[in-house]
This record gives structure tokens, C-alpha cells and sequence, in this order.
């Protein structure tokens, strides 16, 4: 499910770079919380995510499910505590990018930092707060031999012109939302279009599901009940694939392949900042949850440090410690006051419930 | 305890002990069994905890769900006979259970 956020800067193209204190790497509950914690000792964030939403895990792998540790909430559900944390921020309206991925985070000259994602949107920042989680959520690339070979000529994984894809003669392999909704926005331009599912049900949105059946009916696409098994073609141009039915084998020939099998968390780009790395955990200090660079925090699962444990309310207590150091080095001549929620009528203010 | 066999795409069996009420996937990861990665830790959300039940076993262990059914999707080579291990609770009906590892989880 789409949920609303505050504000969504540019989800296509890059517009000027973005000046602020703060810019949090992932959306996850973690990063939430982050903003929270920070949104206290005034400090403005930014947070990019490579998802559609934020969220992070519980928005992602199991928005249903329920969780029972969260302190306070004897049960809520992965969504249900999203929800929650996007409530708890709202004051402090924090800017969303989604859809895109931090590829580079540098230091520059000056001490602050520049960090570009793949969509080219530029941010310079004065600290950065790495909340990873398990790393990028990327789609499944299927176990198919040679498969990579193919990959950004033939197949892709993503959709980022329609245009692009005019003309082909297109395999869409999968039955969830994705693969539903992108075999419904390619049809038009496609100069065939067929969908290849194990099985006849689909678990994607009923009115996706009613549109591309009568699709099917009308001849507009094809559908195809199997499982791809095997890639053919030269050159990174896919000519056909194996597909795998009740009935045996068959060649099916395509020259282009969307397979949509959901996502799952890789590292990605957090390997190449120049972070102390340990088992692919970026090492913290407990007292601040800063990276072995000055600057440059780390919350959540995404850190380590002796006896860590990768559940959200040790993300929640890490943001709170690191939003201290934080304040130090935007506000350098200020002295922090210790204040509570309940009584300080300063913070009230900034949570506008004063 | 019931006796568990896992039997790796290139043959290798390995058979474990597992104590009645944890799934097939806990007994796998638990001993270390090769090719069952569980990276959802057994939410049914990851479909990287995939097998085939032997024949034999087939009705024993059951049908998918319908949530399971859906999450197969999310896993490469489905057969008749794939299940997530994550969703078979062992029971003392299940000593001797025979499970194969597909050659690759996504
Ligand atoms: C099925 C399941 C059940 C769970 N149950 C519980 C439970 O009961 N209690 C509990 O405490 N925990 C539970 N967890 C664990 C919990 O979900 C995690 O601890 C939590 O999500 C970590 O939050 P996070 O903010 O650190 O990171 P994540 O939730 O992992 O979010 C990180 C985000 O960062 C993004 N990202 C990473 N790198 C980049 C980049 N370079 N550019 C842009 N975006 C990037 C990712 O796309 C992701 O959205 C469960 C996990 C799963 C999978
Ligand atoms: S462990 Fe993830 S689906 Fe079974």
C-alpha cells in the first residue's frame, strides 16, 4: 500500500543540489525515529530510500505481520508501527526521496559532506546518519545460467521509460502487483506482450488482476502458464527463453525480459563509502553510534558493536545517543539542556502540541 | 525427536534430530544444512527457506496455505512438491521426513 508522505522532492530528474544539517540513508522504522530524536534538538533531515515508501522491513517483507516488542505497543504490525512513526515525525516534516539509491558519499574540503544518488540528485550535508537496515532492497535476479550477460540490455529488473521499451517483443515473468502493473503500462507500446506465471492466480491488486485478464481475452496480451528456465540468445540480446509448463518444455521467443520476484536486501553502495566495515555491519562507539568517520553516524541493523542486537528498540535508543553528538556539531556553542517531553515546554513547542 | 533428511541438489544428506513443534527451516538452519537461507528468519515473507518434499511425505506434511502459495511465488523452480520449510511444523508424524534442497534459493 502507497502511503502518504509529507513532502516528495523530485522522483524523476535531478533538480539543484539539496543544502541541510542532516541526511539520513534508509527509511526504516530506525531512521524514523531518527528524525525524531534529531527533529528535538532541532536539527532538519532529509531521508532518501531506495523503496517506494517509508518503512523499510516492516513497510516491505511484513506491513501485515505482528510485532510484540515494540516497548509500549503490546502488538502492532509491521505497517501499523510505520504508520506510527510517521505520525510521531510530522512536526517535524522531514523531506522524503524515495525511489532512489545513495551511491556516493564523500567529504569535502569544507568538512561536510556530498552524497549522490542514482537519480543524480545531489545533497550537501553536514553529518550523515547511515540507516541501512540489511542494506538496498533490490529486486531478485532469478538463478537463470548467463543471466547477466543480459541484464540492462534485455533484461530488466525496473521501468524507467516506457518509451524505452517500444516496439519489443516483451516477457514479463511473475504474478504479483509489479508484474501486473508494468505488463498494463507496457501493452501499449509493446509490439507483443506476454505474462508467464506459475500457476493461474495472481497475488496483485483485483482490479490489476480484472484488467489484464481481459486483456488476455481481447488478444491485447498473452498469458503464458510455466516458469522460465533457461536463456537464449548472443551478445547480451536475448532472442528466446525456456519455459517450463505441466506439459514439457517449449522455446518461447522474446527479445526482452522483466522478471518480477519480488525484492531483497543487498549492501550495495554502503560498502564503498570507506567506513570501517565488520562482517558487513558498519562499526559504531556506543556512546555516540558515529562511523570510524567523524560525521558520520550509524543506527539500526545496519551497525555493530559488542552485544548489538538487530531489533527496532535497540535502533530507537541508538538515534536518541547519536542525536546528542549531532546536536554538538550543527550547534557547536550551544550547551544542550537534558529535558523531558512531559514537561519542557521548549520541546512541546517544537512538537506542536503547545 | 524426530529424524529430518536433507538431501543437497548434488546428493549430499544430511539428518538431523529435531525436537517436535520447531519448523523444518529451524532444524536446518540450526544444523548448519547447506542451501536453506531463511533470510526472513521464518515469516513466510522471503521464500529463500524452499524444498521439495519426497513423494512419500507429500500428504503427511500437507498442503500450502494460501499465504505460502502466494510467497512461492517469490521462489525459483516451483514444483507440486515445493513447500517453505519455514511453514512445516514438525510433528512426531514427520520422523523420517525426507526433504531435497533445490539447486539454488533465489
Ligand atoms: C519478518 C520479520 C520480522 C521481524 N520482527 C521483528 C520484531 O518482532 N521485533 C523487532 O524488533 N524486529 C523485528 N524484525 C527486524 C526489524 O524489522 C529490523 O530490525 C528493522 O527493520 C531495522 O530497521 P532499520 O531502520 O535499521 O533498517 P531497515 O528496516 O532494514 O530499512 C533500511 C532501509 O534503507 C534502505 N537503504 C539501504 N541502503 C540504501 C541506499 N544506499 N540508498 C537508499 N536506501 C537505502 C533500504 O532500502 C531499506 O528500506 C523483523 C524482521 C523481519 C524481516
Ligand atoms: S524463511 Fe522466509 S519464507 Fe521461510
Amino acid at each position: 500500500m502507497q502511503q502518504e508522505v509529507f513532502t516528495s522532492a523530485a522522483a524523476d530528474g535531478a533538480t539543484a543540489p539539496i543544502e541541510t544539517h542532516a541526511v539520513i540513508i534508509g527509511a526504516g522504522p530506525c531512521a524514523l525515529f531518527a528524525v525524531f530524536e534529531l527533529g528535538l534538538v532541532d536539527i532538519e533531515t532529509h531521508l532518501i530510500d531506495i523503496l517506494d515508501k517509508p518503512g523499510g522491513q516492516c513497510a516491505e517483507l511484513y506491513p501485515e505481520k505482528p510485532i510484540y516488542d515494540i516497548p509500549g505497543l503490546p502488538i502492532v504490525t509491521g505497517q501499523g508501527l510505520t504508520d506510527r512513526l510517521m505520525e510521531q515525525i510530522e512536526p517535524f516534516s522531514p523531506t522524503f526521496h524515495l525511489n532512489q539509491r545513495v551511491d556516493q558519499l564523500e567529504r569535502l574540503a569544507d568538512g561536510r559532506f556530498r552524497l549522490v544518488t542514482d537519480l543524480g540528485q545531489e545533497f550537501i550535508t553536514q553529518l550523515v546518519v547511515v540507516a541501512a537496515g540489511g542494506g538496498s532492497f533490490t529486486p531478485k535476479r532469478p538463478p537463470l545460467q548467463g543471466i547477466e550477460g543480459y541484464e540492462g540490455t534485455s533484461v530488466h529488473y525496473s521501468v524507467r521509460r516506457i518509451e524505452d521499451f517500444r516496439d519489443r517483443e516483451i516477457l514479463i515473468a511473475g504474478g504479483g502487483d509489479s508484474a501486473l502493473d508494468w505488463a498494463l503500462a507496457l501493452q501499449p507500446v509493446a509490439k507483443k506482450l506476454t505474462v508467464v506465471h506459475r500457476r493461474d492466480k495472481f497475488r496483485a491488486a483485483p482490479d490489476s488482476v480484472n484488467r489484464m485478464l481481459a486483456e488476455v481475452d481481447s488478444g491485447e496480451m498473452d498469458f503464458l502458464l510455466g516458469q522460465v528456465t533457461a536463456l537464449h540468445g548472443d551478445n547480451g540480446q536475448l532472442e528466446a527463453v525456456t519455459i517450463r509448463a505441466k506439459e514439457g518444455e517449449s522455446r518461447f521467443e522474446c527479445d526482452t525480459m522483466l522478471p518480477f520476484f519480488g525484492l531483497t536486501m543487498k549492501l550495495g553502495p554502503v560498502a564503498d563509502w570507506g567506513l570501517n566495515l565488520h562482517q558487513n555491519l558498519i562499526e559504531v562507539d556506543t556512546e555516540k553510534f558515529e562511523t570510524s568517520e567523524p560525521g558520520i553516524f550509524a543506527v539500526g541493523d545496519i551497525n555493530s558493536y559488542p552485544g548489538k542486537l538487530k531489533l527496532i528498540l535497540s535502533g530507537f535508543h541508538e538515534a536518541a545517543l547519536m542525536s546528542q553528538a549531532a546536536h554538538k556539531i550543527i550547534y557547536p556553542d550551544q550547551k544542550l539542556v537534558f529535558q523531558y517531553t512531559t514537561s519542557s515546554s521548549s520541546l512541546q513547542k517544537k512538537l506542536g502540541v503547545r | 525427536m524426530a529424524k529430518i533428511t536433507f538431501i543437497e541438489h548434488s546428493g549430499a544428506e544430511h539428518t538431523v534430530e529435531v525436537e517436535p513443534g520447531m519448523t523444518v527451516m529451524e532444524s536446518a538452519i540450526k544444523n548448519d544444512v547447506p542451501g536453506i537461507e531463511a533470510e526472513c528468519g521464518g515469516a513466510c515473507a522471503c521464500a529463500t527457506c524452499h524444498v521439495y518434499v519426497e513423494d512419500a511425505w507429500r500428504a503427511a506434511t500437507g498442503a500450502p496455505e494460501e499465504m505460502e502459495e502466494d510467497m512461492l511465488d517469490f521462489a525459483f523452480e516451483v514444483r507440486e512438491s515445493s513447500r517453505l520449510s519455514c511453514q512445516i511444523k514438525v510433528t512426531d508424524a514427520l520422523d523420517g521426513l525426507v526433504v531435497r534442497v533445490p539447486e539454488k534459493q533465489f
